[in-house]
């Protein structure tokens, strides 16, 4: 910020850029100290991203960041220019589900569905790393999304369908980098 | 209602209806709506828990850039409340305010940003009142009032009811127990922040959105305190990101947004945070509670005492209800031949209480099962067995004239025993490890609406059209537990198609049916019941236009996979789609009604329509611990709990509820805690939340969730749909107790209140390594100035439901109001 300009009104002048949201680019104008939960949420019409405190403690609102999980409350959305986001509607390919929608779908994973998209994009990251995690390596990844309806089981085991239909039913070999 | 005992649709493992939608962020909530020039409000919350308003000035806020309308208590001159007996709040305090977060000014302005700015410049002079933070202070300040529309002092609700005597009946029993427990308060902490928009449509007609769970109520309460026509509202449930009672108020958010929609003419939103969200609450009472309770030697019960003193917070609310349902279920788990219930709500300046998965009943519940571990142990028989020996029987009406259909509460415990190999671990494990029984009942809906009326508690309607098209209205709300799966399901079931080709409309007053609402697990029953009548009243118009197209007798007619056939002669077949144009070409377009009234109460007497329920389900649950001495840390390996559902109408999303009682129930008993704590009187001396944030409110998260062994037992019940009794909230009623009764096998220490944290076991090991009592719970019950009861004697020793007698005490009190 200038120091020869008021800086009350530098901060509330819009900035204008693009973010790369699901493989698109979208070119956008927001105040900067909008939250890239904000940005998501009411700059881009994004609403399957959720939240439930605003304060990095419920993980309602995790997006990925360049594949990493992130809560979208606590990223500012200038600092998000040239990163790739991915948010829960691009997870689907068109009509599509992601193996993870649809074992969250069958298995019991999604019973109100709020804090379903975190879990979706938080899944999404551990399994793009390690395609065949253990239950403990699960619970571990997903501990920092609160989920009061399931008690968390039915999502693990729709993370592990998931899994096992992502590495082709009986295809064992664990461990290893997979793909992007 | 049904002797079928093979179904296409009910009872199979499938994708509910509503998940696709889910998975996909599709699903939208209450903060996802979005309307053309829309504009934000923000409330202003009272810092003071208990003071007078001298004077609000919000000039400089209504003058401020981006500032739309400011609203005050002046712009809602009507109370409200969800229940007829407490209309006891207002949108915005107009004089006084009885906790910290009672709302006193609204903002409504361009953005949320701008409306909470300038929420700064308002000013309200406030006159600071003392203040009552415990029922004990309530009892012993009847000077500080905080209401004046109740009898007495801060003494919200008292009652007392007396089903045979019990002081004789302890008399002459071979042991007498007395136990003191308490029952903390914690609250519902959805993922979900509340969130309403209110609009005003183009006829000039209110439409609100809204994360409720009731929208009938809401609707009813704002036609109420905007004083404009029912019609002329329509209320619209948004699915809710999560319930579990947090979201069965009535909301003064709801009437600003409406209110301030009406005024400016376009749509206004709130979404509430999170802090803003505890402090609405509703949530578990704190209960303080003494159980006497006599025995004989082998075990059966011959009376028990409960009495009860809840904490209500600043309102009414739901506080009537909650304070009957402390003493309401004890009777329906156990043969109890005579039964004694004082019940006492009193007001604190503190949010208000209400309910909580399992509404009132799960604290007296973690008393009860305690207290028969005790009894067990000192009658040096097993708990299942002692249990197994005293479960209530079908078909029976108890004490208090609760009437119980089937019970499966034997087979639960039963289940439970064999799957944790009770037997082989109970006494047997290692130090410091340890199992716990305990059981619990729930009700499958309210027997009584919340206000007195004789009209269907659910009604569903149906359309049909040449298309082939099934849509199917109910005013039911999704929260997340599966209602409209059971609606499609169940529609789906009766008319043999696929529950994706049923449209479900559901939660909008302006144009579906009424139905209640999400709480009291009636959903299920309630509206599947209705569901069913409107499903086979078309199935009839169906049955006889294929029926002459095939040549055959209605009743001849059966609708499976999409297709109706003639019984016995499968050949002979037309789609659904034609089944439908035949019937359209024969009567007309088709549609048709159900509607589901719950059966009369048993009970007579005033106070006894809450407790009455068509069915009750059954849970036992076996909780293994694991507790460190050194520390105090109590880690919960594995869980087992059976069911006594009825029937799984989608086995998937009942083994969901279940899992989501227990992992609700374990944050129950391990750490949740709605508390307050009072700012020295340097610092105003507020009654102020503990930890107000999710951070701090602890919950369980993924890492601190056991494994849990789930098991369904069904035993259909005549009258549920289907045979399928609820299953949202009864699981989570015994986790606690026998978490509790696992800690006793563990390390001999007795822990009766919650939460049970490793500083209360600490506080426990020590006491017993000094040789006393090994115990942490709560020395005394206070003096409290219940009423001579009203005498009911129970149906065996000649009553007939009602009342015998007005006692003299009873007379000289002032009147009370009806109680829904």
């Amino acid at each position: 910020m200038s120091d020869t300009t008021d800086p009350k009104v530098e901060a509330q002048r819009n900035v204008h850029m693009v973010l790369r949201v699901n493989g698109e680019d979208a070119e956008v104008s927001f105040a900067p100290y909008k939250t890239l939960l904000e940005v998501l949420r009411e700059d881009l019409d994004l609403t399957g991203t959720k939240h439930g405190c605003e304060l990095g403690e419920c993980g309602a609102c995790a997006v990925l960041v360049d594949k990493e999980p992130v809560l979208s409350c606590l990223v500012l959305a200038v600092e998000c220019e040239g990163a790739a986001i991915e948010t829960v509607e691009g997870l689907a390919s068109g009509a599509t589900l992601h193996p993870l929608q649809a074992a969250f779908a069958d298995l019991g994973g999604a019973q109100c569905g709020y804090c379903t998209p975190g879990i979706l994009m938080t899944a999404k990251a551990l399994l793009d790393a390690e395609p065949d995690p253990s239950r403990e390596r699960i619970k571990e990844a997903i501990s920092g999304n609160l989920c009061r309806c399931t008690g968390y089981l039915q999502i693990c085991e729709s993370i592990e369908a998931a899994a096992r239909e992502m590495r082709g039913e009986d295809a064992a070999p664990p461990a290893g980098r997979s793909k992007a | 209602m049904s002797a079928r005992d093979r179904f296409d649709v009910i009872g199979k493992p499938r994708r509910r209806v509503d998940g696709r939608s889910k998975v996909t962020g599709q699903t939208r909530f209450a903060d996802d709506i979005v309307l053309p020039r829309m504009v934000h409000a923000r409330l202003l919350r009272s810092p003071h828990p208990h003071a007078r308003i001298l004077s609000i000035d919000a000039s400089r806020a209504a003058a401020a850039p981006g500032v739309h309308l400011v609203l005050t208590g002046k712009d809602f001159p009507v109370t409200f409340g969800i229940l007829p007996v407490s209309l006891d709040e207002y949108p915005l305090a107009p004089e006084r305010v009885r906790y910290v977060g009672d709302p006193v000014a609204a903002v409504i302005a361009k953005d949320e940003q701008t409306a909470t700015g300038a929420l700064d410049l308002i000013r309200v002079d406030y006159e600071v009142l003392p203040t009552i933070a415990t029922p004990e202070e309530a009892l012993a300040r009847p000077d500080v009032r905080i209401h004046d529309y109740n009898d007495h002092g801060n003494i919200h609700r008292n009652q007392a009811f007396e089903f045979g005597d019990v002081d004789a009946a302890l008399k002459t029993s071979d042991h007498v127990f007395e136990d003191v427990f308490f029952f903390e308060g914690n609250t519902h902490l959805p993922i979900e922040q509340h969130a309403a928009v209110g609009a005003v449509d183009g006829e000039g007609k209110l439409t609100l959105w809204s994360s409720t769970q009731v929208p009938h109520y809401v609707h009813r309460q704002m036609a109420r305190v905007l004083g404009v026509p029912d019609a002329h509202i329509r209320v619209i449930a948004c699915p809710n990101g999560g319930g579990f009672g947090g979201k069965t108020d009535i909301c003064n958010h709801e009437a600003v947004v409406l209110r301030a929609a009406q005024r400016l003419g376009r749509p206004v939103k709130i979404c509430l945070n999170r802090e803003e969200v505890f402090y609405l609450h509703r949530g578990r009472h704190p209960v303080l509670m003494k159980f006497r309770t006599g025995v004989n030697n082998d075990g059966t019960i011959t009376g028990m005492h409960l009495s009860t003193l809840l904490d209500g917070g600043g309102y009414g609310s739901y506080g009537a209800a909650s304070t009957f349902y402390t003493g309401a279920l004890q009777t329906v788990t156990y043969e109890i031949p005579r039964y004694k219930f004082e019940g006492c709500r009193t007001f604190t300046n503190k949010p208000a209480c209400g309910p909580k998965r399992g509404h009132g009943t799960p604290q007296p519940r973690f008393g009860q099962e305690i207290q028969l571990d005790k009894i067990a142990e000192k009658l040096g028989i097993d708990p299942a067995e002692l249990r197994l020996k005293i479960v209530a029987k079908p078909n029976t009406l108890t004490a208090n004239w609760m009437r119980i259909g089937t019970i499966g509460l034997a087979e639960c415990i039963r289940q439970v025993v064999a799957r944790s190999d009770w037997n082989g671990r109970h006494r047997k494990l290692p130090a410091g490890r340890g199992v716990g029984i305990a059981c619990g009942a729930y009700m499958c809906g309210a027997g009584l609406p919340i206000y007195w009326n004789k009209m269907p508690h659910s009604g569903v309607q149906l359309l049909l059209d040449r298309s082939g098209q099934v849509t199917v209205f109910c005013g039911a709300t999704e929260i997340g537990q599966g209602s409209d799966d059971v609606l499609a399901g169940i529609v789906a079931e009766v008319l043999g198609i696929d529950p994706y080709d049923v449209r479900c409309v559901t939660g909008d007053t302006g144009l579906t049916p009424i139905d209640l609402g999400s709480y009291s697990s009636r959903v299920t029953v309630m509206m599947g019941n209705a569901a069913i009548q409107a499903g086979e009243r078309v199935r009839a118009q169906l049955a006889e236009a294929v029926a002459a197209e095939l040549d055959s007798l209605p009743d001849r007619i059966v609708f499976a996979q999409g297709r109706a056939f003639v019984a016995g002669d499968p050949k002979k077949s037309v789609s659904f789609r034609e089944a439908v144009v035949a019937a359209e070409v024969k009567f007309g377009t088709i549609g048709a009604v159900g509607s589901y009234s719950p059966p009369r109460p048993p009970a007579r007497y005033k106070g006894g329509g809450v407790g009455p329920s068509p069915a009750y389900s059954y849970t036992a649950c076996v909780v293994e611990v694991d507790v460190d001495a050194a520390t105090g840390w109590i880690h919960v390996p594995k869980v087992w709990i059976a069911h006594d559902i009825g029937r799984a109408l989608n086995p998937v999303l009942a083994r969901g509820q279940v899992e989501g009682g227990v992992y609700m129930g374990l944050g129950e008993a391990l750490m949740e805690e709605q508390a307050f704590r009072r700012l020295p009187p340097k610092l105003s001396e507020a009654l102020v939340h503990k930890f107000p944030s999710m951070l701090e409110y602890k919950s369980p998260t993924s890492l601190d969730m056991p494994d849990v062994d789930t098991i369904l037992v069904e035993d259909p019940d005549p009258n549920c749909p289907f045979g399928a009794k609820e299953v949202g909230q009864g699981p989570l009623l015994p986790v606690m107790p026998a978490l509790a009764n696992a800690v006793w096998d563990a390390v001999g220490v007795r822990i009766d209140e919650l939460p049970i944290t490793p500083e209360k076991i600490l506080r426990a090991l020590a006491l017993k390594a000094e040789g006393k009592v090994p115990r942490v719970g709560p020395d005394s019950f206070p003096d409290v100035p219940y009423p001579a009861p009203m005498i009911v004697p129970p149906p065996w020793e000649g009553g007939d439901g009602n009342a015998v007698e007005p006692t003299p005490r009873d007379a000289s009190r002032p009147k009370e109001p009806a109680t829904p």
